[in-house]
């Protein structure tokens, strides 16, 4: 059996981890490019939403290098995403392209499903596969940390780029890390590799929040790297989303003390009920980032996105209570790179000018 | 206690379809004057087209036009917050958050009504929670509710007899010789002039071909929005088979050979229509019609087109949105048609 899953972000390197972890060998789908996008693309349909269409393309990759069994999360509505794995075995087995698919859907409809899944895959002593978990997990922990980091840095340093140099490094590293120690010194020495950065003279910075559907937020292939374009612009960013956080919100159901999502407490009274996917949360981090003070914030979210749409729908209500501007951008296969560039770029000025700071 | 008597506005969209018959019996039955808005015309969808972000599906679309077209006409509107309305179901994304959105959407929003109808987790309770709010947001008593609430059920259940019988259309749907006057209180009252689904008798010169037609019941009884469809196929001679002419507990089982469990109610509805008559030998050709931006169509379409190509039957997906034009749809059915005749007689 070799494993593959889709791509979303660092994803990749924990689930790799984990996965080996039990004793499985693993094919980590080639990066995205925009190959996978077009493979994904031809065969899905058409306005299905855009993640499903990248995660086609990942397993046509995957196939490629001899994945034959996928590994990846459902859900029981009322998203699509729920619904993804279903649609996308039947287009794999109308290719040819068959693949074993082991869905993990919430605990709370079958439990005991998700421990024969469990059971199935794994070939090791449990002693083992828990060791690779928890691995897994502070390469979660490492990885958000130091994109943290970077994502400080980039408005800040002398010569951009430095920095994403050396958060590439550390993705490596961290991948080839296999104990708690080479983690831990992993993320002391980017720190500090990080820290020595030259840094510009003091410049008026911009902060935006970026919120929205977490595949758009989390992947960079389809949100056109949007981070670091903004760094460019001097921008900072800020976000509430995080691989770790959100595993701990949804698979550890919060145990942990992370700061989490409370939408239940910031959305209301602009959107009152939870609408599925990150639509609450897009509207609650909105307000959130306003309060601290932010001074824009960017909605991302795959065209034909439901829940996003809400948020996108209920967004002027919130930006005339909290005065904090929105731009929503909705990302498909068609997005340009020209396009996004221009509106960030309109957005920037617009709160810059806002802030009375001038451009440059 | 003194209760006022609310003139109370209904936009004629989307879950109107499918529950007009209960929520008018219910709600005039706790005094409040219902204002249905008029039938969809180019007015409210181009109000609505306005108001609500260019993402939005055409059938919310739609709906904010009916809302916007009642808004300064009501006290207050009614807009359901549907989360589910079945166990372990669910209702499109949007349809929870579509009592917000019309707040942040439309001027000068009257009071909206906006009960949250969640039957995922406890059908029984969930029903009673919602009517009790509802009548409570009315100025109503409990017991007066759950009278109410009766009363309203037994229409609804008549109606959906009349409906599987085919003995019944909408009140936007009634065609024009049609002896029941059209308008608001019509909705739920029984018309015999037919599409010819069903089991009703069929006006047509030689044996007709029998013809699926699956998609969202606001799409296929608004004659604007839906472009009127069914009659199309009607006129083209066809006779015209809707889910709701079909026992749902049918297109459940049909639904059951799925390898997951479909969590939307309509999309179930679809899918389990479409599989019961891909299967059989009578109905010539299947069509789905569905609307731009639906996400849950976009899967359950594609899951349903694929499964009709193994089976060989012949399917036509129609996608609407505000751009398309009566004279492509007509096209593309009467090629539709002349492709199954030829396939009979061959
Ligand atoms: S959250 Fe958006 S992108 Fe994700 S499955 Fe739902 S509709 Fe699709």
């Amino acid at each position: 059996m070799k494993v593959t899953f889709p791509h979303m972000g660092h994803l990749w390197l924990v689930l790799k981890t984990a996965l080996e972890g039990i004793g499985l060998e693993v094919v980590v789908p080639p990066p995205c490019t925009r190959r996978t996008l077009e493979l994904g693309v031809r065969q899905a349909p058409e306005s299905a939403c855009l993640p499903l269409k990248v995660n086609l393309g990942n397993y046509l990759e995957a196939k490629e290098l001899g994945a034959d069994t996928i590994v990846m999360a459902g859900g029981v509505g009322p998203c699509r995403i729920g619904y993804y794995s279903q649609v996308q075995r039947e287009i794999l087995r109308d290719l040819g392209s068959e693949y074993e698919m082991i869905v993990f859907e919430p605990p709370d409809v079958h439990f005991s499903e998700v421990w024969e899944k469990i059971k199935y895959l794994n070939r090791r002593p449990w002693q083992d596969g828990v060791h690779g978990v928890i691995l897994a997990w502070l390469k979660a922990c490492a990885v958000d940390a130091l994109e943290q980091e970077v994502q400080r840095l980039r408005p800040r340093e002398d010569h951009p780029g430095r920095a994403d140099a050396i958060f590439r490094r550390a993705v490596q590293r961290l991948d080839a890390a296999d104990s708690r120690r080479t983690i831990n010194r992993t993320v002391k020495e980017i720190k500090a590799e990080l820290a020595a950065i030259p840094r510009r003279k003091k410049v008026p910075l911009l902060r935006i929040g970026i919120v929205g559907e977490i595949y758009t937020v989390l992947e960079p292939l389809v949100n056109l790297d949007i981070e670091r374009r903004l760094g460019a612009l001097g921008v900072e960013v800020v976000r509430s989303l995080f691989l770790s956080r959100w595993i701990n919100d949804n698979l550890f159901k919060g145990l942990l003390p992370l700061p989490g999502h409370h939408p239940e407490k910031t959305a209301p009274p602009y959107l009152n009920h939870f609408v599925g996917g990150h639509g609450w949360e897009s509207v609650g981090d909105t307000v959130a980032f306003a309060r601290q003070g932010c001074d824009g914030v960017i909605q991302l979210a795959p065209l034909t996105c439901m829940p996003e749409i809400v948020a996108h729908s209920v967004m002027p209500s919130v930006q005339q209570a909290t005065g904090i501007p929105v731009m929503t951008l909705y990302l498909d296969e068609q997005t340009g790179e020209a396009g996004l560039q221009t509106r960030l770029e309109a957005f920037v000025d617009m709160l810059r000018r806002q802030k009375g700071i001038r451009a440059g | 206690m003194k209760v006022k008597h609310w003139r109370l506005g209904v936009p004629r969209a989307l879950f109107y379809y499918y529950y007009a018959p209960w929520w008018e019996t219910f709600l005039e039955n706790l005094g409040a004057e219902v204002v249905v808005s008029p039938p969809t015309s180019k007015e409210i969808l181009d109000l609505g087209v306005g108001l609500a972000v260019a993402e939005a599906c055409l059938p919310v679309k739609v709906y904010y036009g009916h809302a916007a077209w009642l808004a300064p006409r009501v006290e207050a509107l009614f807009v359901p917050r549907l989360v589910s309305v079945e166990q372990k179901s669910f209702i499109c994304p949007k349809l929870m958050g579509l009592p917000d959105m019309l707040r942040a959407a439309i001027k000068d929003c009257p009071p909206v009504i906006d009960p949250t109808v969640d039957l995922a987790r406890r059908p029984e309770e969930g029903l009673r929670a919602a009517i009790r709010a509802t009548a409570r947001a009315l100025g109503a008593g409990n017991r007066e509710a759950l009278k109410a609430a009766a009363l309203a059920g037994t229409r609804y259940r008549e109606w959906l007899a009349w409906q599987r019988e085919g003995r019944l259309i909408w009140g936007s749907n009634i065609p024009s010789d049609c002896h029941v006057e059209q308008g608001a209180t019509v909705a739920g009252n029984p018309c015999d002039c037919l599409l010819g689904q069903g089991l009703g008798p069929i006006a047509n010169t030689g044996a007709p071909l029998t013809i699926g037609i699956v998609g969202h019941s606001y799409l296929l009884y608004d004659r604007y929005l839906g472009m009127d469809i069914p009659g199309k196929v009607a006129r083209l001679g066809g006779r015209v088979v809707l889910p709701e002419n079909i026992d749902p507990t049918l297109g459940e089982a049909a639904c059951r050979q799925l390898p997951k469990r479909l969590y939307w109610t309509l999309g179930r509805k679809i899918m389990g229509t479409a599989l019961h008559l891909m299967e059989k030998e009578e109905i010539a050709g299947l069509i789905h019609l569905t609307a731009f931006g639906c996400g849950p169509d976009s899967l359950v379409g594609d899951l349903a087109e694929r499964y009709a190509h193994r089976l060989g039957k012949p399917f036509l997906l129609l996608t609407l949105d505000e751009h398309t034009g009566e004279a492509g749809v007509a096209t593309r059915l009467e090629a539709f048609m002349d492709m199954l005749i030829r396939r009979r007689s061959a």
